[in-house]
């Protein structure tokens, strides 16, 4: 794309050095806070809530769940063009 | 002896008109001073019932203080000064007196020891915020208060209705405890659950707020719902009813969420979902529930003001708010985005945010009640909200991808007001004592143990992961320029059905009438008396013709007596038979009237 002179110069948002070395990070907090379960004393209420990972798990296929539904069940049902209610 | 001179809420009210003849500075302080002022008043005033007026046989009680009225009172107060604060520079007088008004209004309805005056301040808050979202002054903003403005004299018509049937039954106009039974009590109820946005009935909130002004909005995310959350913790506490309503509205916004674009719609539907939580802690019932729901609408006011503070600040700046149109702004507002980040750490309730430490009350109540499938939903709706509002609105705005627009940072005051309340946000999560002796029942409970905080913390960053994994996959939906249809299709669209089912059948109702009326009718009346006894001889020959059964006859006689009439030649008897008739009736007139 020819930039325009006005225009702002632009930079990639986030370097893609920065984003390894954020998502690294990100992993090794993942998987310390699994680890951390094995010894963590923890007091439970329901059987399930000591499963290993049961929170971990719940977590991510409650989100990919969540998005999926909504993009492909709720989207189709319920999106309409922005001018839908002027008309 | 009361040591404060007015009920609570009555300061800010009155305070109102101030602040419509002040300008410039004298009013910014006005604002200022008069939500410490009047939070001063109401900390003055000892538990027990205050300010009592009679009325009719009956006793209005202006200022009922126990523990459950005065949290939302401190809270109350707290935000009131933040959304002034936040609000500072709008010269608007409509805007400043509706934002001051609503606040002292709800504080009014929280201290209200009597549904008549509860009534007189729910309504109150119904006219201010209205003013709140029309000062926008667009077409939309005009057309969503007016729609505001419809559901809420409709939701009080039933709680009008309710109230006058319950102190029909009762005798009394008191305001405590009702529990579900007569038909009353349901109207209250149901007039109290529009207010808390229940499922289906919540339409009117993603209507209205996302149209509201930028500051207006700050004060609607605070006030309405949450009064509805203190009547029901008040007169509905164990309803297993609201269990489920709450475990309903917990779940379903969070998939409007997701494909929202405007991002103050997307804190809309999160508003309702964090409402959910209080419900199900109402609709529990015990000490810990309630405790849960009262701590975390405290905590939730808070951090659901920063966000919408937040996307008023970038739609204040950029004139934008859909997620399509802004993004990659953290470099020009970097100190709202900060603050943004903190909102959405409190709303996902990150450990060590305050979130965390009143939404694990009802989490745990919920257990503790063995109620599974709630617990499910929650947990479910716990990941949902990481989704659109702790991810969605910072990413989306600040993030994502880069828009291209270079604004200023948000102006000091707003960043002031935005400050103030991250702070209180992460002072709650890290030390909430405090606010766990305001709550209404004495507590202990311990928000940072090991298991909490691990699998919170596991829930929120697993579900993050999946979100960075589906956007480097790139099968992460993406943003759409479009709008999404929820309940109010029915009352728009059905609404403009209705409008031309009238207008088709009133309408033309109205035209016949028009047209047989005022045309037909006059024109037939008009020729019938331009010659009247012309006309009375052609309908008696008319009738007759069938019976004579010679109609040249009938024809002939017919012209004949036209010709006499156009000529004024009768027959002499006919002229002194009208002349008699006119003297009798005379005479009559005279002497007997």
């Amino acid at each position: 794309m020819k930039q325009n002179a006005v225009e702002p110069k632009r930079e990639p948002l986030i370097r893609p050095r920065t984003l390894k070395v954020l998502m690294a990070g990100f992993a090794a907090v993942l998987g310390a806070l699994l680890l951390v379960e094995g010894w963590a004393h923890r007091h439970v209420i329901f059987p399930w809530e000591e499963w290993y990972g049961f929170y971990a798990a719940f977590g991510f296929v409650a989100y990919v769940m969540l998005v999926f539904v909504a993009q492909y069940v709720l989207r189709p049902i319920v999106m309409r063009d922005e001018g839908y209610y002027d008309r | 002896m009361i040591a404060s001179a007015v009920p609570p809420g009555l300061i800010l009210i009155l305070g109102a008109l101030p602040a419509v003849l002040l300008r410039g500075r004298l009013r910014q302080a006005w604002m200022l001073a008069l939500p410490a002022l009047s939070l001063l008043n109401m900390l003055a005033l000892p538990e027990g019932n205050h300010f009592l007026v009679p009325f009719f046989r009956q006793e209005l009680v202006l200022a009922r203080v126990d523990r459950l009225s005065v949290v939302f009172g401190i809270i109350f107060h707290i935000i009131a000064f933040i959304a002034n604060l936040y609000a500072l520079k709008v010269e608007d007088r409509f805007q400043n007196a509706a934002g001051l008004v609503y606040a002292g209004a709800a504080i009014g309805a929280v201290f209200a020891g009597d549904l008549f005056t509860l009534f007189v301040f729910w309504e109150m808050m119904t006219l201010s915020a209205t003013f709140l979202i029309m000062a926008r002054r667009t077409e939309k903003s005009m057309a969503a208060g007016f729609r505001y403005f419809m559901v809420h004299v409709v939701s009080g018509l039933c709680l009008l209705g309710g109230i006058l049937l319950q102190v029909k039954s009762t005798g009394t106009v008191a305001f405590g405890y009702i529990g579900l039974g007569d038909l009353s009590s349901w109207l209250i109820f149901v007039g109290f659950g529009v207010n808390s946005a229940w499922p289906l009935l919540h339409f009117w909130l993603p209507d209205a707020y996302p149209e509201s002004t930028v500051t207006g909005a700050v004060f609607l995310s605070a006030f309405t719902t949450k009064t509805a959350v203190y009547v029901l913790a008040r007169a509905y506490p164990g309803t297993e009813a609201l269990i489920w309503i709450g475990a309903a509205m917990t779940v379903f916004p969070i998939f409007f969420a997701v494909i929202e674009n405007n991002l103050r719609r997307v804190l809309s539907y999160s508003l309702i979902n964090q409402v959910g939580f209080m419900m199900v802690g109402i609709g529990i019932g015990t000490e810990l529930s309630l405790n849960g729901t009262v701590s975390h609408a405290f905590s939730h006011i808070l951090y659901k003001a920063l966000l919408f503070m937040s996307m008023g600040a970038v739609l204040h700046q950029t004139g934008k708010i859909n997620a399509t149109d802004v993004g990659g702004l953290y470099r020009s507002m970097p100190w709202t985005t900060a603050f943004c980040i903190v909102g959405a750490a409190s709303i996902s309730a990150f450990p060590l945010f305050s979130g965390f430490v009143s939404k694990s009350m009802v989490m745990e109540a919920a257990a503790l009640g063995d109620l599974r499938l709630v617990w499910f939903l929650m947990l479910f709706a716990s990941a949902g909200v990481l989704h659109h509002a702790g991810i969605k609105i910072p990413f989306c705005a600040f993030f994502s991808h880069d828009s291209g627009i270079r604004c200023k940072e948000a102006p000091p005051n707003m960043l002031a007001a935005m400050g103030l309340t991250a702070a209180l946000c992460v002072g709650i999560g890290v030390y909430p004592q405090p606010l766990y002796s305001l709550l209404p029942y004495p507590t202990d409970f311990q928000p940072y143990t090991a298991g909490h905080v691990i699998s919170q913390a596991q829930l929120l960053l697993f579900a993050a992961l999946a979100f960075a994994l589906m956007l480097l996959s790139g099968t992460h939906p993406p943003e759409i320029r479009a709008i999404n249809l929820d309940v109010d299709v029915l009352t728009r669209k059905g609404g403009r059905a209705f409008y031309r089912l009238a207008d088709r059948s009133l309408n033309a109702l109205n035209a016949w009438a028009d047209e047989v009326v005022s045309h037909r009718l006059t024109r037939r009346l008009a020729l019938f008396f331009q010659r009247p006894e012309c006309s009375l001889q052609r309908l008696a020959f008319r009738a007759l013709a069938p019976l004579v059964g010679n109609p040249a006859w009938m024809r002939e006689q017919l012209c004949l007596a036209e010709a006499r009439c156009e000529h004024g030649a009768h027959p002499v008897g006919v002229g002194v038979l009208r002349a008699v008739v006119l003297l009798a009736v005379l005479t009559i007139l005279v002497l007997f009237w």
